[in-house]
């Protein structure tokens, strides 16, 4: 398969059931880890890690980035490369202002 | 190599090309809403302890009934997506109605946790929340602001399923010709990846 265009691929209905159930668990995961308190301080990275995991399940097969070509791939990563300078950058000025 | 365009009786689609200008158009998405949640970062880190009990004030029950409607309904339209692919016309139409159902339920959710808010005089610029700290302030401007802009997507990507619905009932949409409803689905998973930020982020970092 070339991989500079997509595949007409089909996302099974098993896949995508699977891909459900996981994203359930995870948010099963993420309530009983904030309730539970047991983290402390690193609880709001642990709820961030939580979602980024559930984010990457919805964009890589819901969304079909999995099997698109490399074009559509490297774009993603630039938008969030982008939005992450944007952020860090912002609290280099924030925190030692 | 693979396929670039669809044909349909002599005409050439190019789905490829449409998925593209859906993502760019996601891509703006993203940094409109990550200026939102940087505005959050900021005031966040600027007023912890007032966000941390400001965000006891949220339901972490609707909000993550609400988690699991949003996650189910991203599960409906992509099988949405794969039925109509298989040529089953008829499965797809009800998942995209049931996707539309439960983006309903979520607003109505999101009404009764607005409405119970604004009954005790939480809303911005009114006499109750004014008299409160700085960061609570912030929080439930933020609050109202991201979660209504959210609301309003969800609104928006209804509207948008109900017409996908109706091409897919009259034929319009089909396995030859389904771009419509992929970018459709593309932009209904980018507003529950909206949502999955802010449910940690506003139910329950407490």
């Amino acid at each position: 398969m070339n991989k500079d265009y997509p595949s007409d691929h089909i996302v099974s209905f098993k896949t995508n059931t699977f891909v459900w159930l996981a994203l359930l668990l995870l948010l099963g995961i993420t309530i009983s880890v904030s309730k539970m308190r047991l983290l402390g301080e690193y609880s709001v990275l642990a709820a961030l890690l939580i979602a980024s995991a559930k984010t990457a399940l919805v964009l890589a097969f819901f969304m079909h980035l999995k099997y698109e070509g490399r074009f559509l791939k490297r774009l993603i990563f630039l938008a969030i490369a982008a939005l992450t300078m944007i952020i860090a950058l912002t609290f280099a000025d924030v925190w030692y202002r | 190599m693979g396929k670039m365009f669809n044909t349909i009786s002599g005409k050439q689609i190019d789905s490829q090309g449409k998925k593209i200008g859906m993502w760019f158009f996601l891509y703006t998405e993203i940094l409109f809403f990550g200026g939102m949640f940087l505005l959050y970062s900021v005031f966040r880190s600027k007023y912890p302890m007032d966000f941390h009990f400001a965000a006891t004030e949220e339901s972490i029950v609707l909000g993550s009934i609400n988690t699991a409607i949003l996650l189910t309904s991203s599960f409906f339209i992509a099988l949405s997506i794969s039925a109509i692919k298989r040529g089953e016309k008829r499965l797809s139409s009800c998942l995209q109605l049931a996707t539309m159902v439960l983006g309903f339920a979520f607003l109505v959710i999101k009404y009764f946790e607005w409405n119970a808010k604004i009954m005790k005089g939480i809303y911005p610029d009114s006499a109750v929340l004014l008299q409160k700290s700085k960061g609570t302030i912030l929080f439930f401007g933020l609050y109202y602001v991201m979660t209504g802009i959210h609301g309003l997507h969800v609104l928006i990507g209804i509207i948008v399923i109900s017409f996908m619905l109706y091409w897919t009932v009259k034929e319009k949409v089909t396995r030859a010709n389904y771009a419509r409803l992929e970018n459709t689905g593309l932009y209904w998973h980018f507003v529950d990846i909206v949502w999955i930020y802010l449910f940690p982020l506003f139910y329950l970092i407490t």
